[in-house]
C-alpha cells in the first residue's frame, strides 16, 4: 500500500486543505490521475496519484487542513487489507513531502533509538536528521514552534515572534539562518561567550533592533469588535509585507505626460478591435517596464547577501486585488513579448488569479513588479517591496492637468509613477536613470512595439 | 627556551617515568612483564636497570593483588605507577581501585592519601577482539575519588604523566594502543600539566568536536581536512575525563552553536553523553542543532578486521555527522573554497 501524503505546493505553504476528492474510495487510480485538490495558502492545485491501485481509504475530508507531509489517503490493490493503523490521523509526525524527499525519520535499526519523536536519534553512524532543505521542510501541524535554543534566545533579544517565521530546518525547525535572512542578511548579534557556563542575553543589532518584524504592533479585539479570522492568503500577505519592511528603501516619484500613450493606446484598441484585442495602460507600462529593465541590468537584480544578484530573465511581476488578499502573478520574460501578447497573458494570469487557480511557478520568479491603483482614482502612491525584487513601480490615475508647455499653459493628460527601490541594491541616482528611461519610453511609446 | 623534539607517545611516557623516579627515590614501578621484558609495550624499557628491582617490579598475574599492594605503598608514603597491562585487566582490581583507592582518603578523615597512579592503555582497532579492545575509561571516570586523565599527543603525555604521579590522589592515566607510536614535538625539561583542563587544539568557528585520547587526534585530523571545505572547525580535546573542564566544552559549543561528541567508546551511557548533557546546560540558549554523538558500534568488538573496522568510531563517520550538523543549520560554506 501506499499513503498518500499532502504536497508541498508552494514555498510558503506550511499546511493545506482538501477542496474536494475526485476520487471516491473503492475507484481505481490510474498514475498520474487527478486525486484531489488542493487548497494552498495561494491557490486551488491538483493532487496527481504517483502511484497506479486503488484508493481504499480517504483521512482527510474536504475543508479539513492539515500540515504538509501527513497522510490523506491510502492507495492499495483493492484487497483491503492495507494497514492503516498508523495512517488513521493526519500526524504531526514528519513525512515525505514528495516522492523524492528523503524520509524524515532516520531508519531505526538500534535499541537505544529513542522512542520520544522530538529526541535526536542515538546511532551514530545513522543520519539523525532528516536531510534539509526546501522540500523536506514543514512546520508542525499542532501549533508548537519548533525553533533551535539559540533562535528563541535571538527571538527574545531581537523581539521577532516566531510565529511568524517559516523553518527551513529539519522538520520545520526554525534556526539560526532562518533569523539571519529575516534580519536582512545580516548575521544576528551573535552571543558573546559568557565568563561563566551561564549564557548571558545576547545584544540585539541597532538596525535590527529599529526593524523587527513579527515586532509589529498587534491590536487586542475590543468588546464589541468583528474578529475576521485571516485566510491563508492574508496570512501569506501579512507576513510577506511584515517582511519587506525590514528593507530599507526609498522612493522616486516622477510625473509622466501621457498624451502620446493615450493616443497610441486607443489607436491600438481601435485598430485592433475586430480581432478582439485590447490593450490597456496597464499592459503597456508592464511593456515598457521589461524594455527599461533590459536596459538596466542594475534594476533588475536583487540583493544577495553578499552579492547583488543580476537576473538573467525579466520577469515582471503584476499586483493583483483579490477579495481577501493581493497576489502578484509574473509575466516571464515580458522584455520578449509584445504588447498584445503581455495583455493576454495578464488578462488570463489575473481571472485565474481571482478564481484561486494560479499554479505555483505562476507567482514566482519576478524580478520587478508593477501595481496600478489608476482605475481606482488614486492620484500617486508608494507601493511596498517585494522581495527579493529590488524595484516596484506604483502608477496613479491619468488626469487632464494644466501644465506650462513651451510657455503656454496647456492641458496634459498626467500619470504619476512612484518606484520604491532597495537601497541595498542601488542608490537614487542609479534609480532615477531607471525611471528617467521609463518615462521616456512611455512619453513616446512607439519603441515599446518595436 | 627549552628545546623540543619529535618523540613517540611511547617515549615520552617513558621519559616522564625516568624523570620523576630520578627526582623522588619514593616513586615505584608495579606491573606484569615491566622489568625483565621491559612491559609489553616497552613503555618501562630500560628502568630494570637503571633503578633496580627494588623499584621496578615485576608482579604476579594478579591484578586485584598487585592494584592493592600499590595502594597500601602508597598510604604508607610511596608513589607507585601501576601498569594495567590493558585497561580491560582492571576489571580484576575494580574493587581495589573503586572502593579502596577512591575512598580511602574520604572514609577515614584524610588520615591518609593514595597518591598512587594506574597506567592503562584502552583501545581498539589491534584485532585483539571483544575482551581486549574495550574502551571502559568512563567507568573510572564515573568515580569520584579518582581522576582520570587521556593524554592525545606526547606532549600531553609527559606532563600528565608527570602530574600524575605528582598528584596525592589516585589518578588513572588512560592509554590507547594506537597512539603509542604517534609522534609529535615534546619540550625537553621538565612539563607539569594542570589536572581538569580542557584544551582547544584546533582553534575554529562552526562546529565544535570534543574528543579525547585517540578521538581527540582523529577530531583534529578532521579539522584540518574539512578546513580545505570551507568548515572552520573547534576541536576541544578533554584531556581529563575526571575532573571534567565544563567550562572549556561551553565556551566552545557557544561560539559555534554546534558541537558533535566523538567518543571511543560505546554511545550508552558514555563520555558523549555526558559532554552532551554539559552543553545543553551550559550553553544552551546558544545551540542551532541538537548536540551528535559518534561512538563505537554497541556490540562486542569482532575480531575480524572488516568488521572491526566498521564497528569503530573514525574519521569518516565524524565527517558524515558534521555534514548533517551543517546541513540541519543551513551553513554556508566560505566562499572559493569548496
Amino acid at each position: 500500500m501506499t499513503e498518500v501524503f499532502m504536497p508541498r505546493l508552494s514555498d510558503t505553504m506550511t499546511e493545506g486543505a482538501i477542496s474536494q476528492w475526485l476520487k471516491a474510495e473503492g475507484d481505481t487510480i490510474e498514475r498520474g490521475d487527478v486525486l484531489a485538490e488542493i487548497e494552498t495558502d495561494k491557490a486551488v492545485m491538483d493532487l496527481e496519484a504517483y502511484e497506479a491501485g486503488v484508493l481504499e481509504k480517504i483521512l482527510v475530508q474536504p475543508g479539513e487542513n492539515v500540515a504538509i507531509g501527513a497522510p490523506i489517503a491510502v492507495i492499495g490493490d483493492g484487497s483491503g487489507t492495507s494497514d492503516v493503523s498508523d495512517a488513521e490521523a493526519p500526524s504531526v509526525e514528519p513525512a515525505p513531502a514528495e516522492q523524492d524527499a528523503p524520509p524524515s525519520e532516520p531508519a531505526d535499526d538500534r535499541d537505544e533509538a529513542p522512542a520520544e519523536p522530538e529526541t535526536e536519534p542515538a546511532a551514530e553512524t545513522e543520519p539523525a536528521e532528516p536531510e534539509p532543505g526546501p522540500v523536506a521542510e514543514q512546520a508542525p501541524s499542532d501549533g508548537r514552534i519548533k525553533a533551535t535554543p539559540l533562535v528563541r534566545s535571538l527571538a527574545r533579544s531581537h523581539d521577532i515572534d516566531l510565529a511568524t517565521v517559516r523553518g527551513t530546518g529539519p522538520g520545520g525547525r526554525i534556526i539560526r539562518a532562518d533569523i539571519e535572512a529575516l534580519l536582512g542578511g545580516g548575521k544576528p548579534a551573535e552571543p558573546e561567550p559568557a565568563a561563566s557556563a551561564a549564557p548571558t542575553a545576547p545584544e540585539p543589532q541597532p538596525a535590527a533592533a529599529a526593524a523587527p518584524t513579527g515586532g509589529a504592533p498587534v491590536a487586542t479585539a475590543q468588546d464589541d469588535d468583528e474578529r475576521v479570522p485571516l485566510s491563508q492568503i492574508r496570512k501569506v500577505t501579512a507576513r510577506r509585507l511584515t517582511e519587506a519592511a525590514l528593507v530599507p528603501v526609498f522612493q522616486l516619484t516622477t510625473v509622466l505626460d501621457a498624451s502620446r500613450l493615450n493616443e497610441l493606446r486607443g489607436e491600438i484598441n481601435s485598430r485592433l478591435a475586430e480581432q478582439g484585442i485590447k490593450v490597456s495602460v496597464t499592459d503597456l507600462i508592464v511593456r515598457a517596464v521589461a524594455v527599461a529593465l533590459r536596459a538596466h541590468p542594475e534594476v533588475n537584480a536583487s540583493f544577495g547577501g553578499d552579492a547583488i544578484l543580476r537576473h538573467a530573465h525579466v520577469n515582471v511581476g503584476v499586483a493583483v486585488a483579490l477579495e481577501d488578499g493581493l497576489v502578484v502573478p509574473v509575466v516571464k520574460d515580458a522584455d520578449r513579448k509584445s504588447v498584445t501578447a503581455i495583455g493576454a497573458e495578464i488578462k488570463d494570469l489575473a481571472a485565474r488569479a481571482r478564481a484561486g487557480r494560479l499554479k505555483l511557478d505562476e507567482m514566482t520568479g519576478g524580478t520587478f513588479s508593477v501595481s496600478n491603483l489608476g482605475m481606482y482614482g488614486i492620484d500617486a502612491f508608494t507601493a511596498v517591496l517585494n522581495p527579493p525584487e529590488a524595484a516596484i513601480l506604483a502608477v496613479g490615475s491619468t488626469v487632464d492637468e494644466a501644465v506650462v508647455v513651451d510657455g503656454e499653459v496647456q492641458v496634459r493628460p498626467r500619470t504619476r509613477l512612484t518606484l520604491t527601490v532597495d537601497h541595498r541594491v542601488l542608490d537614487g541616482a542609479g534609480a532615477a536613470a531607471f525611471l528617467r528611461e521609463l518615462t521616456d519610453l512611455l512619453a513616446e511609446p512607439l519603441r515599446i512595439l518595436v | 627556551m627549552t628545546e623540543t623534539s619529535d618523540i613517540t607517545y611511547r617515549q615520552a611516557l617513558h621519559d616522564a617515568l625516568r624523570a620523576e623516579m630520578t627526582r623522588d627515590d619514593s616513586v615505584i614501578l608495579l606491573g606484569e612483564e615491566i622489568g625483565l621484558f621491559e612491559g609489553s609495550y616497552k613503555i618501562t624499557a630500560g628502568l630494570l636497570n637503571e633503578f633496580g628491582p627494588e623499584r621496578v617490579r615485576d608482579t604476579p598475574i594478579s591484578e586485584e593483588g598487585f592494584v592493592g599492594a600499590a595502594i597500601g605503598a602508597a598510604m604508607l608514603g610511596m608513589r607507585p605507577v601501576v601498569e594495567i597491562m590493558t585497561i580491560n585487566f582492571s576489571l580484576i582490581a575494580m574493587d581495589q581501585i573503586v572502593n579502596h583507592a577512591a575512598k580511602i582518603y574520604g572514609m577515614f578523615g584524610g588520615q591518609t592519601a593514595v597518591p598512587m597512579v594506574i597506567r592503562t592503555p584502552g583501545g581498539g582497532g589491534q584485532q585483539l577482539a571483544a575482551t581486549h579492545s574495550q574502551n571502559l575509561e568512563v567507568w573510572y571516570a564515573h568515580v569520584p575519588g579518582l581522576k582520570v586523565l587521556a593524554p592525545s599527543t606526547p606532549a600531553d603525555a609527559k606532563a600528565m604523566l608527570t602530574a600524575a604521579i605528582r598528584d596525592d590522589d589516585p589518578v588513572l592515566l588512560l592509554e590507547n594502543l594506537s597512539l603509542y607510536n604517534t609522534k609529535g614535538p615534546v619540550p625537553a625539561g621538565e612539563q607539569v600539566a594542570e589536572f581538569g583542563r580542557a584544551k582547544v587544539t584546533v582553534p575554529g568557528t562552526d562546529v565544535t568536536v570534543v574528543g579525547y585520547s585517540r578521538s581527540a587526534v582523529i577530531a583534529a585530523d578532521v579539522a584540518r581536512r574539512m578546513a580545505g571545505q570551507g568548515v572552520s572547525i573547534e576541536v576541544v580535546d578533554l584531556c581529563s575525563l575526571r575532573p571534567l573542564d565544563r567550562e572549556t566544552v561551553c565556551r566552545s559549543a557557544m561560539k559555534t552553536g554546534r558541537a558533535v561528541v566523538l567518543e571511543d567508546d560505546w554511545l550508552t551511557y558514555g563520555v558523549g553523553a555526558e559532554i552532551a548533557a554539559t552543553i545543553q546546560e551550559g550553553a544552551f540558549d546558544y545551540l542551532d542543532a541538537p548536540v551528535r554523538r559518534v561512538a563505537a558500534a554497541e556490540i562486542p568488538l569482532p575480531y575480524a578486521k572488516s568488521l572491526e573496522r566498521i564497528a569503530l568510531p573514525d574519521a569518516d563517520a565524524l565527517i558524515r555527522v558534521i555534514e548533517e550538523q551543517l546541513d540541519a543549520t543551513r551553513f554556508t560554506r566560505k566562499e572559493g573554497t569548496r
